[in-house]
């Protein structure tokens, strides 16, 4: 369980975050300078808040009621950076012992040949910082934060370096040690494809507010979201399983309480989890279903509301049957010509259907 | 080849600069850190007091240094009793040479303290390091080429000190009479010119061997940590 509630003071920035979650990853997601990073660092005993509380597995860290502010050295709590911060003089091999050898044996819950496979590091252990590519790198930042057996794993950034076959790569590792480890993670990003695909629980925070926050995919079907998961990228995202597989036309099942989506196919058991994103510019509307169309995906719903428009764009949001919500992107005038008003019942025609995941967290 | 006179003032040179360094390294390291470091009330002032050695005349500070550690000086009457005397002594001689060089080992140590990625310190303590352990295990061994320069930098100006010296704690051969005190005062015998050069070349060999040693010791650090 982690719960922070706290307000911080930077320079004439104020931050001011309250969330709680015992989600396997909790992410924080906002433009750069929302105050994500300043969050991160006062859990992990880097900035002091000016008041408030942080308490991670049922421990305290900070309190400024009760005068607690325990050093970062004392806090364990594993902080991968963005751009790694390994020590430039020591092998690989002496940044993953740094933490482990000052954590006192009883402590310690994490196997070091564990860590070294898990992240592939067998072949780097006697390598340089200096030598290591950026990927690499950031698996042994996160080797050397593991190895001091942390209470909460936080990732800032880890990925903002890194070109996207490492992204991948990285976010792979990410999923293995949220099922392997057990590990608390509390993730920052400013990527919504890596939010949609690894957190469970969502904290979207702007100008050093919380604007939303809870279960992923009901917090980004949210008509608000749009500004904030970025106008190409916004959309809904659907926890399904996979209900069955079409051998023959290479096509999957997902169902989900409302319905069913049909995808192509998705390298997953049948009854699997598997979370899938629809983007509001992949979603158009029709008053009848159309007969005779190549839409694999034709789900019949009800206009739950028209959103702000963007000059000729407009974000209308529709329920679904089991009450899912799903956003489509038309234009103003289709919105006029069709008589799209909150109420009317349409068929939402989706183009194309994301797979952000192939497995969910151990909660 | 040097004669055995020679050689005594060379040693005697050594070991007033080695011990000069020595003592002094961990104060200068401490200082440097704390100013790079540090923000306190007063740090304008203790950063001026560090340098007034550099901009003082050498002899202004052999005077200050024979008034404090003089036998009737204040601190001199106190430490004498411990058996610790500076007055007229080759530890007077290191002593000059170590505040001397302070203010150079401070600057070079300082400026590398200043190029240490404060972030590492921060992930070290997330890895559950005390500052102390932080400073041994992080600030310290990268900040270890400043270490080397500023200790060769004043090594070098302890073996050139001849003001400070020579004004608290005399020309005494065998006791105080360093390299450069031995060459200025065969400099004033009329006739000594040759003893004079032997000497200055002596000088010169020994500087150059510091300098080799000190660019060997930062480079093998140094290749480790940019390779």
């Amino acid at each position: 369980m982690l719960e922070v509630d706290v307000a911080i003071e930077r320079g004439r920035f104020a931050i001011e975050a309250r969330f709680a979650s015992d989600a396997p990853i909790v992410a924080l997601f906002g433009r750069s300078g929302a105050g994500k990073s300043s969050l991160v660092e006062a859990i992990a005993g880097l900035v002091r808040p000016r008041g408030g509380r942080i308490a991670v597995a049922g421990r305290t860290l900070f309190d400024s009621a009760r005068a607690i502010d325990l050093p970062p050295e004392e806090r364990r709590v594993g902080y991968v950076f963005q751009d790694a911060l390994l020590f430039p003089h020591m092998a690989v091999r002496a940044n993953l012992a740094y933490g482990e050898r000052l954590t006192p044996a009883r402590e310690r819950f994490v196997d070091a040949r564990r860590v070294v496979s898990l992240l592939g590091l067998e072949r780097l252990l006697e390598r340089l910082p200096a030598t290591l590519s950026g990927g690499e790198r950031q698996r042994v930042a996160i080797g050397r934060a593991l190895m001091a057996s942390p209470r909460v794993l936080l990732m800032d950034e880890p990925l903002a370096s890194l070109d996207a076959p490492r992204k991948a790569q990285i976010l792979q590792y990410v999923e293995l040690l949220r099922d392997e480890l057990r590990l608390p993670i509390v993730y920052v990003s400013h990527a919504i494809e890596e939010v949609t695909r690894l957190a469970d629980h969502l904290v979207v925070m702007a100008e050093g507010r919380v604007v939303a926050q809870g279960p992923v995919a009901e917090v980004l079907g949210r008509e608000e979201m749009v500004p904030f998961a970025g106008r190409f990228e916004a959309g809904a995202v659907f926890d399904t399983r996979v209900a069955s597989h079409d051998e023959a036309f290479g096509l999957t099942r997902l169902a989900f309480p409302g319905g069913e989506l049909v995808v192509a196919n998705v390298d997953a058991l049948v009854g699997e989890p598997v979370r899938a994103r629809i983007r509001a510019r992949d979603v158009a509307l029709a008053l009848e279903a159309p007969p005779r169309a190549s839409f694999q995906n034709v789900l019949a719903a009800v206009v739950h509301s028209v959103g702000r428009d963007f000059g000729a764009i407009v974000d209308v949001t529709v329920a679904l049957p089991g009450g899912e919500r799903l956003v489509a992107r038309v234009t103003r005038e289709s919105v006029v010509r069709l008589g799209i008003a909150p109420g009317v019942e349409v068929f939402a025609l989706v183009k194309a259907i994301a797979i952000d995941r192939r497995s969910v967290g151990f909660a | 080849m040097p004669t055995r006179d020679e050689l005594e003032i060379v040693a005697l040179s050594l070991k007033v600069a080695f011990w000069g360094v020595a003592v002094s390294l961990p104060v200068a390291v401490a200082a440097a850190f704390v100013l790079a470091r540090k923000r306190f009330p007063g740090k304008t002032l203790f950063d001026a007091a560090v340098h007034l050695p550099l901009v003082l005349p050498p002899v202004v500070v052999g005077f200050g240094l024979l008034a404090l550690f003089g036998r009737h000086g204040p601190l001199g009457r106190v430490l004498e009793p411990l058996g610790i005397v500076f007055a007229f002594r080759w530890t007077g001689a290191a002593l000059a040479a170590a505040i001397m060089g302070f203010p150079l080992m401070v600057r070079a140590i300082r400026l590398a303290i200043d190029t240490v990625d404060t972030r590492l310190e921060s992930a070290a303590r997330t890895l559950g390091a005390r500052r102390t352990r932080v400073f041994f295990t992080v600030t310290l061994p990268l900040a270890w080429p400043g270490l080397v320069t500023g200790a060769l930098l004043a090594f070098a100006r302890a073996l050139g000190e001849f003001g400070a010296t020579i004004t608290f704690v005399s020309n005494i051969p065998g006791e105080t009479q360093t390299l450069p005190l031995a060459i200025y005062t065969f400099t004033q015998v009329p006739g000594a010119e040759a003893p004079a050069l032997r000497l200055s070349i002596l000088s010169v060999l020994l500087s150059l061997g510091a300098l080799a040693l000190s660019e060997g010791l930062a480079r093998r650090r140094g290749i480790a940590r940019d390779a």
